[in-house]
């Protein structure tokens, strides 16, 4: 079966399917025509179809003109055409106009084997992919053995008697209308379905595509009914291997929204499983056929009429884009120099929205697209600056370089933050995710930056960023660095990275503050007075800090190992899995992820704080809350539409029994020792009234000599492609719809993780095959087992990441890798190790002593120091102190 | 002596072998003579009624001691391939100088002075055969830019006109004996795409083919050729001529050009060259950068594994080959990786159509 993959070309630049493209075609209006080329390409299409067939149209002339206007376009040109005609020397006048390596769309064996040599002979002289449609000398194949039959034999001539490479070779096997009253037209979609089975299957790397709209034809009118009939037939036809297509996005609906009833009728209709399936869509597509007039409510333009300098805030407060290159260019004519278009207009616009951030009555997401308005209008006027730019100009209120640091790859908070400086007159250097320090510091050093600003999301960033700190000690920095990202805190940045560095290095809560702090510091008269504040309120908080951890006392190892949990093995007897050994999934049903998605933290990385669904209504942040979770649900209707990402998992079981805090893993069907987990148990003192047994994870696994027992393990990804995505919208410049991507990534991780565990419960362990949980309870976790992470608080050591994804074959299997400080890549990866035991439960490690520090290291072969560097952030003792007064 | 097809053989056993060396800059050593307008007619061209200084191509005609003379030094300095002098030997760049009726006569007579200058060496030393690559410059027209403003659908030269062209320039090329074909300088990736669809049709016709070498130019610090594409897309573009080897040249120094030939390097599934200029120019627009400075950067390049081919361009001299081949000497030629077969197109970006591996598989 094939998953997953499924190709976009975008089919509006086509006269003979779009009567406005032909109009404008016509009409000679070409700049017109390039929009529509453009918004295709921005709506998603990864490849271009160019059709000019059309009776009255000199369609060599039409497709040579048009074809050189978007050459010319780098936002259009970026994706490759595909040039679609019936006629050869239209398809020939193509190739001469374009530089990209095409698809050719189409050459069939109509007319016979000698034109289709002829023309395949000269596509490969060209250099271009070709679409062969299921056409001979007989005609178009109706049936799915006569569409395989022509296509084996095209396939044949074109890659044994042409040379042309089979990855090549795209295979269109006829998409007809059903449902047209006439029988024997019934079976035509499950017939293309079919072929396209037999295609991917007998003729290797060759593709298979088509044009939807053909499908739905009969039901012409009723968009309800066709959009279901279209979704229905791609389910199917995408599952039997076609893997590119002649899609409007937008004339999909997602398949789980279609009425059930509707959805059964179309799914029998396609798949032609009854002689009545026709007759019974047509009787219930009547109550489907949209209401007439209600379709789409004319947006108010009134704005349009506005002086220019009012247009300009007006699309900045409401991140319109539409219009802004042109009416920032007509600003410009207004002023003599187009740096004060930015300083005028442009950031008087941009002062309202600070204004309306700052007040509460704007929320990020908006900012977010004001940002990616902003954006397009300095664009536009940078060439402009550029040419007139005399040396020592210097017009930002700063310079900022930005980075995740190494082994992170999450920029999410720093990606907002970078664009609301960008939004406050700052000059932003982003330097990327997996940033060394090295690179860092020499950016900073050529670029003259005024800050540094460092964010990671994982635990061992933080290791990083005290690193960096260090090292800018080391090379004389004396700049401010600024911290930020999930997992940073005050306390930390004060306790940990502010002693490594003499310069100013002050934690920044969330992308509100940025500014803030940044202004302060780029201030020359505020910027003493903050700089001692801070350090003085750091100063404090160390103080207290350390005062705190003397309070706490830890227990001897050995005594916390005598109080572990309890627990009578001799009357239990663990659940065996169904299986052991490994299990992968590819190209996981998305759809069936997005129901699982919990939705309150994708609001938290908006920073709109509260719990889903209730957040929708709030009464503050709710119309931004409500403004992101519908634009979330346009990319999730997008993904399932294109098939992309394709989430992947691994899930794993072993036989497996506890040694004091380790757990020992067995080969699959066997009691010989595989590997070993290693693991740590709480060592904090309990208060009085308050005594519970220290818990180590192998509490929960029987013991060596007790019962046989299982371990389980699992990672799953949201899939490569969200990255991919990610770093496409970034090139567009749009940080809103990365930031979108990346969240919604995360998201679908996460809600994988949780799919999965719930399989292991009722399907693969097996262990409550009678649970039935809502979504809402599964969020609250309110089930048997529990699976934890390495790097969370229950098992805090990264390094066993390197075990759980080892034994997972992670990176074969789901193309999960490791970095160097043990971060997950791609980001929107899940990992850890399932419990079964009853009475399994989260719990954090805390703060441990130095004896177990030493007790572990030795089990893990480690030098004590090495321990210490990866536990950093679990000893309840400072190493450093610890030696110094050894010395 | 050896046959073209006896040549090619050993051309690609050298590849496997070691990194073969490009020669350097034709136009930097002309200029280096200080040559005159009478230098340029020479004789034959007394009386043309346009001014000829500047056509190097014509030197060739005219003045073939000084063509032959920087053949020898870069031959002295190590070059296994010599470039023809015929950057700009097409109809449409000699037009400048109304000498496109003798076309084909210049690349037939600058191939025949490279031919006997490669050979007269290897009868020397014949465990050292010596290659002769017919140069295809980019002509001075380009296929997918508009020379005006107002109207970006306008251009001022057509694929056939340019398909044309090239196949005279290669007829000239062949007749006269090169080993290899090299479409260099390509700052337009159509240009090239009608380079190569010229150039296999005369394959075809002539029922015999010779090895493509393929280089584009990355114009600027943004990466991308002239006509916007990036190296990885301009690959896929071009990919399907099958070439000996692909590679970048001209307009930037070794340290700005890197970047583009590992990317390159990557993707590429044939041999990888790469003849960076001497540096950025500096504000005389001349080239500043050493022997030994150009020599460290290509050594580290061969030492990582990024090429099979090396030389120079703008601003390059025997000097530069020199210091190049002795820091090349003994490294492993880059390894060609595997690719697989996934259906790649491009635009100005390239796309790149994966398969599920477990299908793949099956």
């Amino acid at each position: 079966m094939t998953t997953g993959r499924f190709v976009n070309v975008g089919e509006r630049c086509n006269v003979a399917g779009s009567a406005r493209f032909k109009k404008l075609i016509a009409a000679e209006d070409y700049a017109a025509a390039v929009e529509v080329a453009r918004q295709q390409v921005e709506n998603g299409a990864q490849i271009l179809d160019v059709n000019m067939d059309d009776a009255m149209l000199d369609a060599v002339e039409c497709m040579t003109r048009f074809l050189n206007m978007i050459a010319v376009e780098p936002d259009v040109a970026r994706v490759p055409i595909m040039i679609d005609s019936s006629k050869w020397e239209v398809i020939e006048a193509g190739l001469k106009c374009v530089q990209g390596k095409p698809i050719v769309n189409s050459i069939s064996l109509k007319e016979g084997e000698g034109p289709f040599l002829k023309q395949a002979r000269l596509l490969k002289r060209y250099g271009a992919a070709v679409v062969v449609m299921a056409f001979d000398e007989e005609g178009q194949a109706a049936t799915a053995d006569h569409k395989v039959r022509i296509c084996e034999r095209a396939y044949r001539l074109l890659v044994e008697k042409v040379g042309l490479p089979p990855e090549d070779i795209i295979f269109d096997p006829n998409i007809f209308a059903i449902a047209t009253g006439i029988e024997e037209h019934n079976d035509y979609a499950r017939a293309f379905i079919e072929a396209a089975r037999m295609i991917r299957k007998k003729l290797p790397h060759a593709h298979v595509s088509g044009g939807l709209s053909n499908v739905s034809f009969s039901f012409r009118g009723n968009e309800p009914v066709r959009q279901a009939m279209h979704s229905v037939f791609l389910y199917h036809a995408i599952r039997a291997g076609m893997d590119m297509g002649i899609v409007n996005a937008g004339q999909i609906t997602v398949y789980e929204d279609i009425p059930r009833d509707l959805r059964d009728a179309c799914e029998d209709v396609i798949l032609n499983c009854s002689p009545e399936a026709s007759e019974r869509l047509l009787e219930i597509a009547e109550s489907y056929r949209a209401e007439k007039g209600t379709a789409s409510r004319e947006a108010d333009l009134k704005w349009r009429e506005l002086p220019v300098n009012d247009r300009l805030s007006h699309a900045l407060v409401h991140g319109i884009d539409k219009w802004i290159v042109e009416d920032t260019e007509e600003a410009r004519l207004n002023h003599d120099k187009p740096l004060e278009v930015i300083e005028g207009p442009l950031m008087d616009g941009m002062n309202v929205v600070g204004d309306l951030f700052g007040s509460g009555k704007m929320f990020l997401p908006q900012v977010v697209k004001s940002a990616r308005v902003m954006k397009k209008a300095v664009a536009h006027l940078l060439p402009f600056i550029e040419a007139g730019k005399q040396e020592g100009d210097k017009d930002t209120k700063g310079r900022i370089v930005m980075a995740t640091v190494k082994g992170d790859v999450h920029d999410i908070g720093k990606n907002i933050v970078g664009v609301v400086l960008q939004c406050n007159n700052y000059e932003v250097i982003d330097l990327g995710v997996m940033v060394p320090s090295a690179r860092i510091l020499e950016t900073a050093r050529a670029e003259k930056a005024d800050m540094i600003g460092l964010s990671g999301l994982i635990t061992p960033s933080l290791e990083e960023m005290a690193y960096v700190a260090a090292e800018m000690q080391r090379e004389g920095f004396e700049v401010p660095l600024l911290i930020g990202g999930a997992t940073t805190s005050k306390i930390h940045t004060a306790v940990k990275i502010a002693p490594q560095y003499q310069g100013p290095v002050i934690h920044v809560v969330d992308a509100s503050r940025a500014v803030g702090v940044a202004s302060r510091l780029a201030s020359p008269t505020l910027r003493n007075d903050f700089v001692s504040e801070i350090e003085q309120d750091y100063e404090r908080m160390r103080e207290s800090h350390a005062a705190k951890k003397g309070g706490r006392e830890r227990l001897p190892l050995a005594e916390v190992r005598a109080n572990a949990f309890q627990f009578d093995w001799s009357s239990y007897q663990p659940p065996r899995p169904t299986f052991e050994g490994l299990r992968a999934f590819q190209g996981y049903d998305l759809e069936e992820l997005i129901a699982c998605i919990d939705w309150t933290p994708f609001f938290s990385t908006w920073e709109l704080h509260g719990r889903y669904p209730t957040i929708l209504e709030d009464e503050k942040v709710g119309e931004a809350a409500r403004s992101v979770f519908a634009d979330a649900q346009k990319i999730l209707e997008r993904m399932v539409a294109e098939c992309w990402p394709g989430p992947k998992a691994v899930v794993g079981f072993w036989p497996a029994a506890s040694a004091g805090d380790d757990i020992i893993l067995f080969k699959p069907g066997t009691r010989e020792e595989m590997t070993r987990c290693y693991g740590l148990r709480q060592q904090i003192a309990r208060r009085k009234g308050r005594e519970r047994p220290h818990l180590a994870l192998a509490d929960f696994v029987a013991p060596v000599g007790g019962p046989a027992d299982w371990i389980g393990g699992f990672c799953v990804t949201a899939g490569p492609e969200i990255e991919e995505r990610v770093a496409e919208a970034k090139a567009r410049q749009d940080d809103y719809e990365a930031i979108m991507i990346q969240a919604l990534g995360d998201r679908l991780a996460e809600a994988f993780a949780e799919r999965m565990h719930q399989r292991v419960r009722t399907e693969f362990w097996g262990y409550a095959p009678e649970e039935r949980l809502t979504n809402e309870e599964l969020i609250a976790e309110k089930y048997r087992g529990i699976r934890p992470a390495p790097g969370y608080p229950a098992c805090p050591d990264h390094t066993e990441k390197w075990t759980l994804l080892g034994l997972l074959d992670s990176e074969k299997l789901c193309g999960i890798r490791l970095t160097d400080s043990c971060a997950m890549q791609p980001a929107s990866s899940v990992s850890g190790w399932y419990f079964s035991h009853p009475e399994s439960q989260y719990f954090g490690v805390g703060r441990i002593e130095r004896d177990q520090v030493e007790d572990y290291a030795a089990r893990k072969g480690w030098a004590v120091e090495e321990a210490e560097r990866w536990l950093a952030s679990n000893l309840a003792y400072d190493p450093l102190a610890l030696r110094q007064a050894a010395e | 002596m050896l046959e073209r097809k006896e040549r090619q053989k050993e051309l690609r056993r050298a590849a496997a072998e070691r990194i073969l060396l490009l020669d350097t800059a034709m136009g930097t050593a002309i200029q280096a003579f200080g040559l005159g307008e009478e230098d340029f007619r020479g004789s034959r061209f007394a009386d043309h009624p346009t001014d000829l200084k500047g056509d190097n191509d014509l030197l060739s005609l005219t003045c073939p001691d000084v063509v032959r003379q920087i053949h020898v030094g870069n031959l002295e300095a190590g070059a296994d391939i010599l470039e023809t002098n015929t950057f700009n030997a097409t109809a449409i760049s000699q037009m400048d100088y109304g000498l496109e009726a003798h076309v084909r006569e210049l690349n037939e007579a600058a191939t025949r002075l490279a031919r006997e200058a490669a050979d007269s060496f290897t009868k020397i030393t014949p465990d050292k055969t010596r290659f002769v690559a017919g140069v295809l410059g980019p002509t001075s027209r380009t296929a997918s830019l508009s020379p005006d403003v107002e109207d970006p659908g306008f251009r001022n030269v057509t694929f056939d006109e340019l398909v044309r062209n090239y196949r005279e320039a290669a007829e000239g090329l062949i007749q006269g004996g090169a080993d290899l074909i090299l479409v260099e300088t390509i700052f337009d990736t159509l240009n090239a795409r009608a380079a190569l669809f010229a150039i296999d049709a005369l394959f075809e016709d002539l029922g015999e083919r010779l090895p493509i070498m393929i280089s584009g130019t990355i114009t600027d610090l943004s990466g991308r050729t002239l006509s916007g594409q990036t190296p990885e897309a301009f690959w896929y573009s071009v990919r399907h001529a099958q070439p000996f080897s692909v590679g970048l040249n001209c307009a930037l120094g070794p340290k700005e050009l890197r970047p583009h030939v590992a990317e390159l390097s990557r993707f590429a599934d044939t041999l990888v060259s790469a003849h960076p200029n001497a540096g950025l120019p500096n504000q005389f627009g001349g080239y500043d950068l050493s022997p030994d400075a150009m020599a460290e950067h290509l050594g580290e390049w061969a030492s990582e594994g990024l090429i099979n081919i090396v030389g120079g361009c703008c601003g390059t001299t025997p000097d530069h080959l020199s210091a190049i081949a002795a820091a090349v000497e003994g490294k492993s030629p880059r390894k060609v990786p595997c690719v697989r077969p996934w259906m790649r197109l491009s635009g100005l970006e390239p796309f790149v159509l994966p398969r599920d591996e477990e299908e793949e598989a099956a």
